[in-house]
């Protein structure tokens, strides 16, 4: 998608269509030729995975809509008839309900891929935004579609999250009617939750090519963290990197296969398999995992707008990132001091998700209070002070002395003896 | 000569300007039935009142009823929950409201079953007051559906409604 391309066409019909929509020749140079840093690892797959997860749970999407029916009465039992009556119709909705599960375990290693080789820092700040908006695009539409079900995790999953908007000062109330289409979650809620369901994974379609493309302008970061400069620093990105990455989703794919046939209720809630009933709230509502850190969050803080601006903020912060880390050194492979913060977060992050999924009560809210004080000062203070106050390792001259270097002295020794 | 300021308002900047309001009066006009088309539609605004026969709710039950799609709780409050609701300073309450306030009869409360927080139901005879506890965020309220505790802002609210007789409660 950037520069010019070096695709020869070599019959008379190929050059006919080129010099008429040169779409082969985009192709060419932007996963053919494209020049790729050579030190990539595996992290750097999850990119792939992901478009791969986007465009099966579009698939197992469309199939599934063929046999469900959107209203609140037939709702539950047609879902029931999918896993009953339908030919493979089990083994489809499985891979549609875990591959929810797989494809935010893919994008939040993509993301934290992106925060420990700073790959959201110049040039790559546009970049790194279009992600945070298509995160924020994949929660919507993971939210509605856990609705559909319409169990009771689905019912009141919809009203506690609808009722989010109810925090706003003067308005919340009419928004939060708007959104019902009612006064409380009922039909009107499950109807147009469904075409946005339908909707959104083809807006986030649209998007990851604004991802893409803004990502071919500068070209990928890489674990060093160094701009490329001579040729000698990439390779085409085929065949090295389809073929990595394509090994990298064979390997997910295993892991995926086991959560769909041997616990594909593994991620799930026992309750979902009861009806949606608007007078009774489970003993114990908690959301999907891939929530549960930006819920423990919504819970600490003991002011109903406080709670929702904190949930909302944790998120947002994420586009403000490149400016609020003030070093210009991109790795953390080199920045002792923010690799032993950016590991401090994981595990405030992983210890708060563990908090969203207890019962709100005794220690846990304390605890979730201290998680979410150090996830807000992590950003808002520590990392623009590491910037500042931390002395960076050296850098390699180049992304080849990297990664070469080791292996070039060898080879000198070698000829000198 | 070609240097010649034009600083007056031109016919054509009128014409631009009116056009302009006129593509917006247009483009609103369009807009607002895609978004009025998802709030609450005819059937769901006509009026629905509810009548409840509370002659045998026994004293210290609560019994919900459906009403407009939501839960009402009608507690039926003993002696000692009375005295207790009233007995509260209202420098205690985040809330402020004195129990006589928000009730039509002492002995009977009712209220929109629904959590002021994130709209959960909660559930009765819970928490530390012995009023009703919400299983979602933690909210406490009292036997007068007043918030005491968690992140919940205001009390239960209460739904207009009258003693046609008296065992029968009409909401709504």
């Amino acid at each position: 998608m950037s520069g010019s391309s070096t695709y020869i066409p070599k019959s008379g019909l190929a050059r006919w269509f080129e010099s008429r929509l040169p779409i082969i020749g985009l192709i060419h140079s932007s996963f053919i030729v494209f020049p790729t840093p050579r030190n990539l690892n595996y992290w750097w797959t999850f990119g792939g995975i992901l478009t791969f997860m986007l465009v099966a749970q579009i698939a197992t999407g469309v199939v599934l809509v063929m046999h469900y029916t959107p209203e609140v009465t037939l709702a539950f039992a047609s879902v029931e008839h999918i896993m009953r009556n339908v030919n493979y119709g089990w083994l489809i909705r499985y891979a549609h309900a875990n591959g929810a599960s797989m494809f935010f375990i893919a994008v939040y290693i993509h993301m934290l891929r992106g925060l420990y080789y700073g790959s959201y820092k110049a040039p790559r700040e546009v970049l790194w935004i279009i992600g945070v908006i298509i995160y924020l695009l994949m929660m919507a539409t993971g939210f509605m579609g856990y609705v559909l079900p319409w169990g009771q995790m689905s019912f009141w999953g919809a009203t506690v999250i609808t009722s989010l908007f109810s925090a706003i000062p003067f308005v919340g109330d009419t928004i939060t009617t708007w959104l019902w289409g009612g006064f409380a979650v009922d039909n009107p809620t499950l109807n147009r939750f469904f075409s946005l369901h339908y909707l959104l994974p083809f807006m986030i379609a649209g998007v990851v090519v604004l991802h893409i493309w803004a990502l071919h302008v500068p070209g990928s970061n890489n674990p060093a963290g160094l701009d490329v400069k001579t040729p000698k620093d990439t390779l085409p990105f085929h065949p090295y990197f389809t073929i990595k990455d394509g090994f990298g989703l064979a390997c997910f794919l295993i892991f995926f296969s086991w959560f769909v046939f041997y616990v594909p209720n593994y991620l799930g809630h026992a309750d979902n398999y009861i009806e949606a009933n608007p007078m009774q709230t489970p003993a114990h509502i908690v959301p999907e995992w891939y929530y549960l850190p930006f819920y423990a969050i919504l819970r600490s803080i003991p002011s109903k707008l406080g709670g929702v601006i904190a949930m909302f903020g944790a998120i947002l912060v994420f586009a403000f990132l490149p400016w609020l880390d003030t070093s210009r050194v991109r790795s953390a492979a080199y920045r002792p001091v923010y690799r032993f913060f950016f590991w401090v977060f994981v595990a405030c992050v992983l210890l708060l998700g563990y908090i969203g999924s207890r019962p709100p009560e005794g220690g846990a809210v304390l605890a979730g209070r201290l998680l979410t004080a150090y996830y807000f000062i992590y950003f808002l203070v520590i990392l623009p002070l590491i910037g500042l106050f931390e002395t960076p390792r050296e850098l390699p001259a180049s992304i080849a002395d990297a990664v070469l270097g080791k292996q070039g002295a060898v080879s000198t020794e070698a000829v000198t003896h | 000569m070609a240097t010649a300021t034009i600083d007056a308002p031109t016919r054509r900047d009128f014409l631009f300007i009116a056009t302009g309001a006129m593509g917006v009066v247009a483009a609103g006009s369009i807009l607002w039935p895609l978004i009025d088309q998802m709030n609450p539609d005819a059937s769901t605004l006509a009026a629905a009142s509810t009548e409840v026969d509370i002659g045998n709710i026994a004293e210290g039950q609560i019994v919900t009823v459906k009403w407009r799609g939501k839960p009402v709780f009608i507690r039926h409050r003993t002696k000692k929950e009375i005295t207790d609701s009233e007995a509260v300073p209202l420098s205690e309450l985040r809330d402020p409201q004195t129990d006589q306030s928000r009730v039509q009869k002492p002995e009977w409360l009712v209220v929109i079953g629904i959590c002021t927080h994130l709209g959960c139901v909660p559930i009765g005879h819970e928490g530390q007051y012995d009023g009703w506890f919400c299983p979602c965020h933690g909210s406490v309220y009292d036997t007068s559906g007043r918030i005491r505790q968690g992140p919940a802002p205001l009390n239960l609210a209460i739904p207009p409604y009258k003693f046609v007789s008296d065992t029968k409660l009409s909401i709504g």
